[in-house]
């Protein structure tokens, strides 16, 4: 299974990405795990420091905003 | 272009009477509205175009081991130019530090980056012209330079909360931004798409009060009360600005209505920053990181610097 985190001190955009991935994955019927990091220091060992960031399976594949809707399907079914 | 469809709306489609209140609000709300509207679509979009992703990482490795000045000019430069999101200002801020920037260079940053960027600078030019906007992009960068230097004579290093100290960063593992044509157009329209999100409404309320003062603030009383003769204008316009939230283009509208009726350039420019820089929301994610006292000190530097840029052009003009 597919391990998602979403990399946001709680603002709204890392809401909004939180969301995106797990609206994309019900559509595509595909289950995946979804974990929201708040905790700065988490978050900064993970090197991002723009808000929100996307980590898939431990690499970092997205940072600095809310990811485009085809790239968040990617994301879950590739 | 956009003051005759303003003139077709307002008077034409609506019978409203140019000579009234509501007439001439109703026209500057089209018109600004529809111009500011354009404008933002095509800067941010052509700007998405060709960022070669400046991302808040790369300032950081960019920043990192120079000598104070050029830290702190490539700060400012780099505060200007990019646009972030003021929820990136607390990872920004620990990052600064944990690569060893001075705080001084950092609060430098922080001042730099809200108060201009280019999407509202070329608002600026497209509202109230080229004069004025170099006006307030050199002040603002006088600002963030002198500011910083200021704040960093207070040794805040003391009030940086514990935990800050302790954060290590990890191996920056990013991924390669896309940089074909067809990837950079799609991040130009995710950037329209994301900063308009954020934006619309501030601009629109700004559209507004700018009408609102445009129709119905009477021009004797604005020249007997603030056109510059008076020198408590300029901290009351400070004052206003701090609980005041918007941003640098939300404020835009609203200068320009002011400087019509005649409010001194001086007193709208310590507005405009006071708004866009000094905010309560900004205060409290920058209290994360560090205590009050240096909160304290960052707003009261600031306040003094806009009353200071205010009266410098007051007096001059």
């Amino acid at each position: 299974m597919k391990q998602f985190k979403v990399l946001g001190g709680g603002c709204r955009n890392c809401e909004v990405t939180a969301r995106a991935i797990e609206q994309a994955a019900e559509e595509a019927g595909v289950a995946i795990q979804l974990e929201k990091v708040t905790e700065m220091a988490d978050i900064l060992g993970y090197g991002v420091l723009s808000t929100p960031a996307v980590v898939l399976d431990g690499q970092v594949i997205h940072a600095g905003g809310v990811p485009a809707p085809d790239q968040v399907r990617a994301w879950v079914r590739g | 272009m956009f003051e005759a469809l303003g003139a077709l709306i307002a008077f034409r489609l609506l019978h409203l009477d140019p000579a009234s209140g509501l007439g001439a609000a109703v026209h500057f709300f089209v018109m600004d509205a529809t111009k500011i509207f354009v404008l933002l679509v095509s800067v941010i979009y052509v700007m998405g175009l060709l960022r070669a992703l400046l991302s808040p990482e790369r300032v950081r490795a960019f920043v990192r081991g120079r000598p104070d000045w050029q830290a702190r000019g490539l700060a400012v430069t780099l505060g200007a130019v990019t646009p972030f999101c003021s929820c990136s200002s607390v990872p920004l801020f620990i990052g600064f530090v944990e690569a060893g920037i001075p705080l001084g260079v950092t609060f430098s940053f922080l001042i730099a980056s809200p108060m201009i960027n280019e999407v509202a600078v070329i608002i600026l030019i497209g509202v109230l012209g080229w004069k004025l906007t170099a006006l307030y992009v050199l002040a603002g960068l006088a600002v963030a330079w002198f500011g910083g230097i200021i704040m960093q004579q207070f040794r805040p290093e003391r009030w940086v909360e514990e935990y800050v100290w302790k954060i290590r960063l990890g191996e920056a593992q990013r991924v390669a931004p896309d940089l074909s044509l067809c990837g950079r157009h799609r991040f130009a329209l995710a950037e329209v798409r994301e900063i308009l999100r954020r934006l619309w409404l501030w601009v629109l309320i700004g559209i507004g009060v700018g009408a609102l003062f445009h129709g119905f603030v009477p021009e004797n009383w604005v020249s007997r009360y603030l056109s510059g003769a008076t020198w408590y204008t300029v901290p009351a316009a400070v004052l206003l600005g701090i609980p005041l939230y918007s941003n640098a283009t939300g404020v835009i509208p609203v200068a320009e209505a002011m400087l019509t009726k005649g409010v001194a350039v001086g007193t709208t420019l310590a507005f405009m920053m006071s708004v866009a820089a000094l905010s309560v929301p900004e205060m409290l994610i920058l209290r994360k990181v560090i205590r009050w006292p240096a909160l304290a000190l960052f707003a009261g530097v600031l306040a003094v610097a806009f009353m200071l840029v205010g009266w410098g052009f007051n007096l001059i003009d």
